[in-house]
């Protein structure tokens, strides 16, 4: 489909009806919504699980849950949070806003993004079909092994724990291919790299992340899949092998998965800030090296999670180190940040109490950071729920809420109708009372001791009254999130219509209609500072005469819409028919291959790519 | 959003903290990690002051910065101009760098010598415990005197000690919180411990490494006490109890070796050797059964023989389908065993 | 992938096409997946509780490993790069013949190198060293037969090539397809090298 802007309109209402146009669209857009959709659901699902969780330790000894369901509950919670709603949730942003903010008609390989999305959808179902067949995941979403071995895991969870995330894995990898490409290739005339929004530059930090994480992790589950099915001995002790290899594995990739986690809502922050401050952001280069030297370090700490195996003084001074040395870039953008809203104008809208609650909270999660990156404290701190605490500062203080944020600041370019703002800040307040009534009494009940990944405990213990606070707390959260679904059904049906910019933004995707038309941009815009759209908008007359000349010379363009196709979601089921055949037979598998190949072949000759 | 509101939302948290922290005065903290009895908890102690008020200075001057911001720029009624575009300022980005690593290095110097003198081996004259876990329980072996027994540790007070770990199937970690860090307990290697414990007491200790279903169970108790009580316990411990006379506990060792115990545990004097489960030499010196989990009582033992999976879910122990009569001798001896 | 893609290489920002600048992405990622195979392989050598072992196997026994024959399998596979890169000359020219014969004779290069592969295997199988064997089977078989899916990968692609140049010829335009498969095809020819002087060529 090639064609100019005039006839597109047509296009998109033709082209554009029904599930099937769901079900085989390459559209950036209507892939970010599904991302943002189905996520969603999991935050639901995920919540449940953490309500649960937190009913069944109200009171000591409490008899809501088998402890094999409290297990599996605690595991799922962590794997649908991590993998099924932060990650997911920011690919939704990614793929809604990174073309749009750097002034592409969509992203590089719509097909792969098509298909990144459809393998998502596959990886999140492995993960939870487990629940139907009453066999969950019930070994912590770090899954150390020798307990993950056929010994002592001999049903099949550990298996859907596995395949999940390798699928999972191919999803985020192919998405970061794709991404990575679309920002450094697809750039608008005159973007160059420094002028990038922040967002656009953690984006591209998150991608590398991923695409050289993921392998890490994808070969430590290979090991463990050979050691269930083929009888190696990779975790095994009795032949030499070492249950430390996979924590390594396991954690070279997990902290870097700690900063793809956080760096969306650091990118976000670094939008909307500036926006309600109505100034740039401060020192822009300085949070972007800083989120860069972030990525670098996040390689170099893994061992952080270790200090307790015993890896002897050096190893635990070395990593020690490495871990403090990721605090200073972290503070540096804290401080931009504060320093951006200093001598601002300060509109408190939803969007902008998310990104300052994320600041305020996220601060609490890196101090007690800090206190573990010391491996004596460490060793008190590891595994008890001091450690709960600070992780759900870092990713419900830090990361739901920079998410939040970036929700309330592009729903209405998504839908082109805004959210209602009292009803937002009632979530917001709530939610913001809600989870530091939850986890804050967490740094008293670790400091008192109690371990986490414990499915009860004795009224002797001294337990009681913080986990009842905190359990009070996970219920004002979930009202928080039932008052969102309220907004967000009630402000798509009946919200405020937005307009193009309704915020007064100074990024590219302001520049067009809300919801944005298929092709975004009718002409690809010409970029000379970070801030495109604020230089429009606040110009001298004179200005404004020049770039409406510059504008009327240049010609009508050529506009490239690529074709919707049902390859992705043949290929996502394929790869699907060939991690299921690893729980039937080898056919199965060979099949599943089979469907691959032949979606592949047909994906290349497809007309219109 | 109205001033007001904020100040109402302000109340509500304000009282809501109070409430719970009255709460929670009425407790006593049995594992508190920050009220250590040994060197090793004192040196983690040091390490932990120091980093805590930076970390609260910092805490407060950034929540600080932040606030009188967001009060000082909020947008007035009617205000319409354009702030000032600030993009920077290069000293102050050199500052607000250099700043967090010079907290850093103060943070680091004690952290890294604390590393190191934690790090430190036993003194020649150290008790050597042999600590073994399992799901879902522990063995205690003390090599130098001879003795075995389970979840329950002895140690005298002010001579040092040196507990090495051992997995028996899966990770599992040693964490006795007032005694000081937690160590991993590996499969495959062999971690230490080493403290010496100033003041006497019973103190808690449970699995920190989450190592299957009934992880949350997997407790055990330390012991200090004085040296004199100690070597009480030692001489206790070593001796060999004499088989028993009574009818009815003779029936209960009878029972033990015929209704399948003797497969897992051992219980010296008698032809029950195996080591598989605790050992029950002196079952009954122990103040609790079951990994710590239930006072060593005969009601408690009843239950736990009678159904160990209601008691502890998964647990490795068999439910021997033992009828009540022969539960309450094989109780009745167990509790004979001082 | 994306025809796309390569007509309007002219316009992307940084002046490659798309699919080369994602592939050396892809790249970078095989590099970890590659290296976290062969880490391990380094850090579990000479941890084989029994044989048999890779080179000298205590106390006496000889290594299982075949060096002369592997030394002409790498051998074979290095000059399949040669053969990749005469292709790509040849695509980009327009000889569509020479183009042919070259992609032809690297995917031949690449199907001895794996028959070489298969044949160890089997000759390893023979004398005892299985998958399950010791550590060492672990993570030989596992390294090296990861090694081997990816050049069949590229067997398969160089073929399919092949067969499209035969049937409706791959203008110079169009030589990016060429060159991404070379990419691919030398960066697992440089893997191999790395897993031969690492496994097979420094000793215990």
């Amino acid at each position: 489909m090639s064609t100019t802007a005039a006839a597109l309109p047509k296009l998109q209402e033709e082209a554009y009806r029904g599930a099937w146009s769901w079900i085989t669209t390459v559209d950036h857009k209507r892939i970010g919504i599904l991302y943002g959709m189905t996520a969603f659901c999991f935050f639901l699902i995920g919540g449940l699980e953490a309500l649960i969780i937190r009913t069944q330790l109200a009171v000591p000894e409490g008899t809501v849950v088998a402890p094999g369901t409290y297990n599996a509950l605690f595991t799922m919670h962590a794997l649908t949070m991590i993998f099924l709603v932060i990650m997911p949730i920011g690919a939704a942003f990614f793929n809604y806003m990174i073309p749009l903010m750097v002034g592409a008609r969509d992203v590089a390989f719509p097909r792969l993004n098509a298909l990144s999305y459809w393998v998502f959808l596959v990886g999140a179902l492995f993960l939870n079909v487990s629940f139907l067949v009453g066999q969950p995941p019930d070994v912590g979403w770090f899954a150390y092994a020798p307990l993950t071995s056929k010994a002592f895991s001999p049903t099949h969870a550990v298996d859907f724990y596995i395949f999940g995330l390798q699928i999972l894995g191919i999803s985020s990898m192919m998405a970061g291919f794709n991404f990575i490409v679309t920002i450094l290739n697809m750039r608008a005339p005159g973007m160059t790299l420094m002028r990038m929004p922040v967002f656009v530059w953690m984006t591209l930090v998150i991608q590398f992340l991923v695409v050289l994480a993921f392998p890490i992790i994808t070969v430590g589950l290979i090991f463990l899949q050979f050691d269930r099915f083929f009888g190696t001995h990779f975790y095994l002790v009795e032949a030499g092998g070492d249950p430390l290899l996979w924590q390594h594995l396991f954690w070279l990739f997990g902290h870097p998965e700690v900063y793809i986690l956080i760096l969306p809502a650091m990118g976000i922050v670094s939008e909307v800030l500036p926006t309600f401050s109505h100034k740039p952001l401060f020192g822009a280069p300085f949070v972007i090296f800083s989120g860069i030297l972030i990525g670098f370090l996040g390689f170099g700490v893994w061992s952080h999670h270790m200090f307790t195996t015993g890896l002897g003084p050096v190893a635990d001074a070395a990593f020690s180190t490495t871990t403090m040395m990721i605090a200073v870039p972290t503070a540096v953008k804290i401080f931009n940040w504060i320093a951006t809203i200093w001598g601002g104008r300060i509109r408190l809208t939803t969007a902008m109490l998310y990104a300052l609650g994320f600041i305020a909270m996220f601060v609490i999660g890196g101090l007690s950071g800090v206190m573990h990156a010391s491996p004596p404290v460490d060793l008190q701190q590891q595994d008890s729920y001091f450690v709960v605490a600070h992780i759900h500062y870092v990713l419900f203080g830090g990361s739901i809420m920079g998410l939040f944020a970036g929700t309330f600041y592009w729903f209405p370019k998504m839908t082109g109708r805004l959210l209602d703002e009292k009803l937002g800040k009632l979530q917001f307040w709530l939610q913001l009372i809600g989870l530091n009534v939850t986890f804050f009494p967490m740094h008293f009940l670790g400091v008192d001791g109690m371990p986490r990944r414990i499915y009860t405990y004795y009224g002797t213990d001294g337990w009681n009254g913080w986990n009842m606070v905190a359990t009070i707390g996970s219920y004002l959260i979930g009202v928080s999130v039932l008052i969102f679904i309220h907004n967000f059904f009630r402000s798509l049906r009946a919200g405020k219509p937005a307009g193009a910019d309704p915020w007064d933004g100074a990024t590219l995707e302001w520049t067009i209609p809300s919801p944005p038309p298929v092709y975004n941009f009718a002409r690809l815009p010409n970029v000379t500072s970070s801030r495109p759209f604020w230089d429009v908008k606040y110009a001298s007359p004179a200005q404004k005469a020049q770039m409406e000349k510059a504008e009327r010379e240049r010609g009508a363009e050529h506009i490239h819409i690529p074709p919707p196709s049902y390859w992705p979601i043949v290929l996502a089921m394929g790869m699907a028919v060939f991690f299921a055949g690893w729980f039937f037979n080898p056919f199965v598998n060979v099949a599943g291959v089979l469907i691959v190949l032949a979606a592949t072949f047909a994906w290349v000759y497809e007309p219109g790519h | 959003m109205s001033i007001r509101r904020h100040r109402v939302l302000a109340l509500c948290l304000l009282a809501g903290a109070v409430a719970a922290l009255a709460g929670c005065e009425m407790v006593s903290h049995t594992r508190s990690t920050i009220n250590p009895v040994s060197d090793f908890g004192w040196a983690i102690q040091n390490v932990y002051k120091q980093i805590f008020w930076w970390c609260v200075g910092i805490f407060v001057f950034v929540e600080a910065l932040l606030l009188i911001a967001i009060f000082r720029f909020r947008v007035r009624e009617g205000s319409h101009e354009t702030p000032e575009q600030v993009h920077g300022h290069t000293n102050l980005e050199i500052a607000w760098t250099i700043l967090p690593a010079v907290i850093l290095v103060f943070i680091a110097v004690p952290t890294i010598r604390t590393i190191f003198a934690v790090a430190a081996p036993a003194p020649a004259d150290a008790i050597r415990v042999t600590v073994t876990g399992q799901q879902w329980f522990w063995h205690v072996d003390y090599p130098d005197l001879g003795i075995r027994t389970a979840n329950e540790i002895h140690v005298p007070v002010g001579r040092a000690v040196e507990v090495s770990l051992h997995a028996a199937d899966v990770i599992h970690a040693f964490w006795v919180p007032r005694l000081g860090g937690k160590r991993d307990v590996m499969p495959g290697r062999t971690n230490r411990q080493v403290f010496t414990v100033d003041k006497p007491g019973l103190y808690h200790g449970q699995c920190a490494e989450f190592c299957g279903t009934s992880h949350a169970l997997m407790r055990f108790d330390l012991v200090a006490e004085d040296p004199a009580s100690f070597d009480r316990w030692v001489a206790e411990q070593k001796s060999v109890p004499a088989p028993p006379t009574d009818p009815k506990l003779k029936t209960g060792a009878t029972t033990f070796l015929t209704a399948g115990c003797i497969a897992c545990h051992r219980i010296q004097g008698s032809p029950a050797q195996a080591q598989i489960g605790p050992d029950l030499t002196h079952v009954a010196s122990r103040a609790r059964i079951v990994s710590g989990m239930l006072e060593n009582t005969p009601e408690n033992m009843s239950r736990w023989i009678s159904d160990p999976q209601a008691v502890k879910t998964d647990a490795r122990m068999p439910n021997l389908k033992l009828k009540s009569d022969q539960v309450e001798v094989l109780v009745a001896y167990l509790q004979s065993l001082r | 992938m994306s025809t796309a893609a390569v007509a309007h290489a002219e316009e992307t920002s940084l002046g490659q096409p798309h699919l080369k600048v994602g592939f050396w992405t892809f790249l970078g990622s095989e590099c970890l997946f590659f290296g976290s195979l062969i880490a391990t392989y380094m850090s579990y050598r000479g941890h084989s509780v029994t044989g048999p072992f890779p080179h000298h196997g205590p106390p006496t026994g000889t290594g299982i490993l075949n060096i002369p024959v592997t030394t002409i399998s790498t051998f074979v596979l290095l000059t399949s790069s040669l053969a990749m890169v005469l292709a790509l000359a040849a695509c980009q020219k327009g000889h569509r013949g020479k183009a042919s014969f070259w992609l032809c004779m690297t995917a031949l290069f690449g199907l001895t190198f794996l028959g070489f592969q298969a044949f160890e295997f089997t000759e390893f199988y023979h004398h005892g060293l299985s998958l399950t064997q010791n550590l060492f089977g672990c993570t030989f078989f596992v390294l090296t037969g990861f090694h081997g899916a990816h050049v069949s990968v590229g067997v398969l692609w160089l073929i399919s090539l092949f067969v499209i140049n035969q049937r409706e010829g791959i203008s110079p335009e169009n030589a990016l397809k060429v060159e991404i498969a070379g990419l691919y095809w030398h960066f697992v020819d440089i893997v191999w090298i790395v897993i031969f002087t690492l496994v097979y060529l420094i000793p215990d």
